[in-house]
């Protein structure tokens, strides 16, 4: 087992156990559930939206060399930076290196769920730059000292006692009771930030190739200013976020609104098309994009797999995964947590290390159901499991699946020996529980079926024999 | 019409009252049923856990069973999905593609087979109890299957039907998931059986037993008196 796979399994069963927990989010889904259908059922065919959405992404995916560089061109045209990075690492020094040269001290961040993925915040203040999270969620778990909980929602496993808390201490704000109250408190620390930082980085949701655009979306208006206060912006853009035309967003940023938040459309929608140009008066001076691949290239040459670069990180496959529900984000140990996160860990990470999470799926589908570009999610895990175990059995898995072969390949033997199988399990109440108990994982919590006198095969021996 | 039944493993050795009940409904619609001995299992087991090739050689023995079928219907969502959706997939560009697609063509899971191919709906089955209806997911997400199982239960003279508020949620068996991640598997059971004890049902159904023995065994565990059974045996009460 990865060490990876040795932390999943205990995280996930200590939260498995926490029933508060699961309480917790079973009422923060419950409400999303609600708007969320009540949003869908506006549109006059969502299964017409979902091929409509699938389609944008997929030209874009299955052209990416086209439209990756027709928004460069179109981005330089208007005097933006455009830089391709092949790495984290790579993307994070070529920031570092435009904040020195800009002579940058402070940085103010919109979400980014990709500048997460290559530890950006952490990297920037290793080189001794301040960097704050002007999202509400992020800022919270940037104060606790956590990854998101969630790609969306990154707080929503805290209540309001503990973001109380957190306030207090670190920020040494009074005691708080209401959600305006605490949100006020959040606003004061971080105008006077949006005031001093002298950069701001942003993420993207949409790139759009024709006309040369970021696209944001947001709730609280924090990108909107990070991108539009601070002298120097830098957008943060994994490739696959390119889409080929503006008309794109016309059916993806409502569906990421009603798949994402059980929303009509996010508060605020942002068009980024470049630095202050002559004769404007606001706006960044400098505007650079970095274009990420991370790995991005190899999930793409996989023609199976390939779709799972439709994903515009909504969050719904999430919401409806009964495992997230019951382990928690944390548990992933990954940047991008639930069924998406299972997928496409293993291509960005490492199969072997990360296998474990495609492992851990019931194959219940609701994540390809909820998914609004149609990724076929749970089909990938099962394609995931098979590459591992091709390039790698597990040692004492292989006998058994190979035994199971041939005893299943051979229907005079499972005739006869599958009722003594059947029969001698009673004999497994007398050693229940104990080490030697072969069912032990599953009687641990479950009872087993009795075994009935007689099998099918059986049965139908006895009525033909009488007939 | 010879239609020819498919009896999973598990089935076969631990919920024989389904099969045994999918026999007498279809007798008494006047058909006449077969069932090829040699089937065994459909190989989901190793297909699910990542070996393929082991679970291919288990599936040859399905497709030789299966060979001479007109049409082939079978008792579980589960294993059901396995031959029709997931046979293609693990036979693709294989020696045997043709024949394991031409198994999925034929193929068809109990419920969806009595409403959508024979159009039946009332079978005359009675069965006085309040129950509530499991969606399995395979027989849900892969087949597609929902109104049917709802419309055989409703011609059932005495059975009160209410729907749980998670009758889609899985109940987390899985499969080998239920082995592999006892904990979370659990954790996921114990959710659908809350769902289900809200109801006030006495009676769980469902046409995948593989997820009834997951919430039976839960039950049974908390020392609940709720009952499950697959529809095929609450049909077959006549
Ligand atoms: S995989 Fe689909 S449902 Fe999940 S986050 Fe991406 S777009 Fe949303």
């Amino acid at each position: 087992m990865s060490t990876e796979s040795v932390q999943f399994h205990h995280d996930a069963d200590r939260l498995t156990h926490d029933l508060r927990h699961r309480a917790l989010i079973q009422k923060a889904l419950g409400g999303y559930y609600v708007k969320r259908d009540e949003q869908k059922a506006k549109y006059t065919d969502w299964q017409q939206a979902r091929a409509s959405a699938a389609a944008a992404k997929y030209e874009a995916v299955n052209h990416l060399d086209k439209y990756l560089v027709e928004l460069s061109d179109k981005l330089a045209a208007r005097g933006t930076k455009v830089f391709w990075a092949a790495d984290g690492p790579e993307a994070a020094d070529y920031i570092a290196s435009v904040a020195r040269d800009a002579g940058v001290k402070r940085i103010i961040k919109s979400k980014t769920m990709t500048g997460e993925e290559i530890h950006l915040g952490q990297a920037l203040e290793k080189a001794g730059l301040e960097v704050v999270e002007s999202d509400l969620g992020e800022f919270i778990v940037q104060l606790r000292g956590e990854p998101p909980y969630h790609i969306v929602f990154p707080s929503m496993h805290l209540t309001r006692g503990e973001i109380d808390e957190t306030f207090q201490k670190k920020l040494g704000s009074p005691h708080a009771d209401t959600p305006e109250e605490l949100t006020m408190i959040a606003r004061n620390v971080m105008r006077q930030k949006y005031c001093e930082a002298d950069m701001g980085i942003s993420g993207a949701n949409f790139a759009v190739a024709e006309t040369g655009h970021i696209s944001i979306t947001e709730n609280e208006g924090n990108a909107r200013l990070s991108t539009s206060l601070p002298r120097v912006l830098v957008s943060i853009v994994g490739i696959e976020k390119v889409v080929p035309k503006l008309d794109d967003l016309a059916v993806l940023l409502p569906m990421l609104a009603t798949a994402g938040a059980g929303q009509n459309m996010t508060c605020y929608n942002t068009l980024l098309g470049g630095p202050r140009q002559p004769g404007e008066t606001d706006g960044p001076t400098e505007f650079h994009v970095v274009l990420l691949d991370n790995r991005r290239t190899s999930l793409l040459a996989d023609p199976e797999q390939r779709d799972a670069l439709h994903c515009i990180r909504c969050g719904a496959c999430l919401n409806v995964c009964p495992i997230f529900k019951n382990i928690g984000g944390h548990s992933y140990g990954t940047t991008y947590q639930g069924p998406i996160g299972s997928v496409i860990t293993p291509h960005l990470r490492g199969l072997q290390s990360w296998k474990h999470l495609s492992f851990s799926s019931s194959l219940c589908g609701a994540c390809h159901e909820a998914c609004p570009v149609k990724i076929d999610l749970h089909h990938h895990l099962l394609q995931n499991r098979r590459n591992a175990i091709a390039e790698k059995p597990v040692w004492w898995e292989k006998p058994i699946f190979a035994g199971f072969a041939w005893f299943m390949c051979r229907p005079a033997l499972y005739r006869f020996a599958a009722p003594l199988l059947r029969l001698g399990a009673p004999f497994l109440h007398a050693i229940r529980g104990k080490f030697f108990d072969p069912a032990r994982v599953w009687t641990g919590t479950r009872d087993l079926p009795p075994a009935p006198p007689q099998s099918f095969k059986e049965y139908w021996r006895h009525r033909n024999a009488k007939r | 019409m010879k239609i020819t039944l498919f009896i999973p493993c598990f089935i076969d050795q631990y919920y024989p009252g389904a099969g045994i009940g999918m026999v007498r409904i279809l007798e008494k619609l006047g058909h006449t049923v077969d069932y090829p001995e040699s089937q065994t299992c459909c190989g989901q087991p190793a297909f699910n856990s990542g070996y393929w090739d082991e679970a291919r050689s288990v599936a040859e023995t399905m497709l030789d069973a299966f060979r001479d079928a007109e049409v082939v219907v079978g008792v579980s969502g589960s294993c059901g999905a396995m031959l029709k959706v997931f046979y293609p997939e693990l036979f693709h560009g294989k020696p045997r593609e043709a024949e394991a697609k031409a198994l999925a063509a034929k193929t068809h899971e109990f419920s969806s087979f009595l409403v959508n191919v024979l159009g039946v709906g009332d079978i005359g089955a009675s069965f006085p109890a309040k129950a509530t209806f499991h969606d399995g997911c395979h027989g849900l997400r892969e087949l597609g299957i929902k109104r049917e199982p709802r419309e055989l239960l409703k011609h059932v003279r005495g059975l009160e039907l209410v729907e749980m508020k998670e009758a889609e949620t899985c109940c987390g068996f899985g499969g080998t998931f239920s082995v592999k991640f006892p904990e979370i598997s659990t954790a996921m059971g114990e959710v659908k059986c809350a769902s289900i004890l809200e109801t006030g049902a006495e009676l769980v159904i469902s046409n995948d037993s593989s997820c009834l023995m997951q919430i039976q065994g839960l039950f049974d565990r908390q020392g609940q008196k709720i009952k499950s059974m697959h529809l095929a045996e609450v049909l077959a009460h006549f």
